[in-house]
């Protein structure tokens, strides 16, 4: 009997009919990717994307270059030049991030006592060249006057957990 | 004018306005069938498909041939280059000669030949040269052990793939093809003879190298299968012959079990439709569910595949044959 069975099932092909429905019914669900250049992902507050450079809210740059970044990052992408400006306070002359060689570990934000260096939300800077990832610092403070806004919110989100 | 159209002359222009009739659509159900596909495929995936070119991503088809057409065309230097050349030359041809004898709509074949279903028979059968001379002239492993494998595949169904159409020329009494669609008016044959139709259809799909029969391809351990080695146009050629091919085997299926041309009843609203585009429909609905077995089964094993084709096609379609011809004779319904 249990022969019988097996056989009239094989046969009559009741699992790919069955397997058959299964997808036929995936056919009806809704999508699960998002249609991504024109809707996106949430993103978490800690999400560690492209570097900015931030500044006070009178317009002073906030990195003091102490060098912290620059010795604690891993893949050493980070290179600080510094000396006094005319008014006696401590800047850098040349802050280069090599974005190609950047591991994205957000150290460099952990280290930096003045909140200066900041891996903010932006993830869609790919260029087509490798010297357009050679970020300066022009490049840097720009990205930070760009994403100002996000970059404080996220800092203030994230505030609780550190 | 009649003068005209009776020459030599006037012949070979019909016949060439016939075939680009026939081939340009052929040629554009071809493309958008790779769109389908991914479409379907997507869809069964809970994913969007190509939505980015023209409107639901209806221009994609014609981005994927542009791309192909600009890329270089490399031939390897261990190649022999005559047969590399022409390998996608025939696989291509093949596909598309075959066309020559469907018949759309009733009279509407271009040849309304009397050994049709041979023809269609023996074209489909010659495809395997193409993928074995592809194989063999990439002068790669891959390469050749996928054009192999296709090669006993297509062989191994089409023993069954016979049978099955045996069976329904006993119930027709004519290899033409129109007849064996004129023979379905009233009832079409995949009822009467409906384990003929599935196993047909599971042969098509085997005949046509496609899920869960693409071994031949096997991306997993063949890379790509007997077309490894080529790109660009001659890639885009094994491509085309291969959806072609796709849409060739589905018209069959049509012809011998789905009535052709004929609309599913015999009344008014049904009537109101011409006929080859009944054929057309029932083309798609089939092409559907070549795209649906691809998303539904895994990949057969080699084994399991032979199995199949020589333990339990060839001996079940044997038997049913058989099986038709003693009812056919005893029942008095031979066809004269």
């Amino acid at each position: 009997m249990a022969t019988l069975d097996r056989v009239a099932r094989s046969l009559l092909l009741t699992e790919i009919i069955s397997g058959m429905a299964l997808t036929f019914s995936y056919l009806f669900k809704p999508k699960v990717t998002i249609n991504y250049p024109y809707e996106k992902g949430a993103i978490s507050p800690r999400f560690k994307g492209e570097h900015a450079l931030r500044r006070y809210p009178n317009g002073e740059e906030r990195c003091i270059a102490c060098k912290l970044c620059e010795a604690v990052c891993p893949a050493q992408a980070i290179t600080i030049e510094a000396e006094p400006r005319e008014d006696g306070s401590r800047r850098t002359t040349r802050y280069d991030i090599d974005m190609t060689k950047c591991i994205y570990c957000g150290m460099c934000e952990e280290a930096c006592p003045v909140d200066a260096i900041v891996e903010g939300p932006n993830f869609e800077f790919s260029t087509e060249t490798r010297e357009e990832l050679l970020y300066d610092k022009k490049r840097l403070l720009a990205n930070g006057d760009r994403w100002e806004p996000e970059l404080a919110k996220r800092l203030e989100l994230d505030a609780p957990y550190r | 004018m009649d003068a005209f159209l009776a020459s030599p002359i006037g012949i070979l222009a019909i016949t060439v306005a016939q075939t680009l009739a026939l081939l340009v659509p052929v040629l554009l159900a071809v493309a958008y069938l790779t769109l389908a596909e991914r479409k379907v495929l997507a869809a069964m995936q809970l994913r969007r498909g190509p939505n980015v070119v023209g409107p639901f991503g209806l221009l994609q088809p014609f981005a994927d041939a542009i791309k192909m057409l600009m890329k270089e065309t490399i031939i390897p230097s261990g190649a022999n280059r005559f047969l590399f050349v022409l390998a996608p030359i025939l696989l291509f041809m093949l596909a598309m000669i075959a066309w020559a004898v469907i018949p759309v709509q009733d009279g509407w074949a271009i040849a309304d030949i009397n050994v049709g279903i041979l023809y269609l028979f023996a074209v489909s059968s010659l495809g395997v040269y193409g993928v074995i001379i592809a194989g063999w002239a990439s002068n790669s492993k891959y390469a050749f052990l996928g054009a192999l494998r296709s090669a006993a595949q297509m062989v191994s169904y089409e023993v069954s793939i016979g049978f099955v159409i045996v069976t329904v020329l006993l119930c027709v009494g004519s290899l033409n093809l129109s007849d064996i669609v004129r023979a379905q008016e009233r009832v079409w044959f995949f009822i009467p003879l409906f384990p003929m139709f599935i196993i047909f259809f599971i042969s098509a799909l085997a005949e046509t190298n496609r899920a869960p029969f693409d071994l031949p391809e096997g991306e997993s351990e063949l890379v790509a299968g007997f077309f490894v080695e080529y790109s660009s146009m001659s890639f885009a050629l094994f491509f085309l012959g291969e959806y072609a091919n796709m849409i060739l085997m589905s018209a069959l299926t049509t012809i011998l079990f789905l009535g052709g041309w004929h609309p599913p009843m015999h009344m008014e609203p049904f009537t109101w439709i011409p006929g080859f585009v009944w054929f057309a429909l029932k083309i798609a609905l089939l092409l559907f569910v070549f795209i649906w077995v691809r998303a539904t089964f895994p990949r057969y094993r080699y084994d399991q595949l032979m199995r199949l084709g020589w333990k339990v096609f060839l001996p079940f379609s044997l038997v049913w044959l058989i099986l038709t011809a003693a009812v056919l004779k005893l029942a008095g319904w031979l066809p004269a």
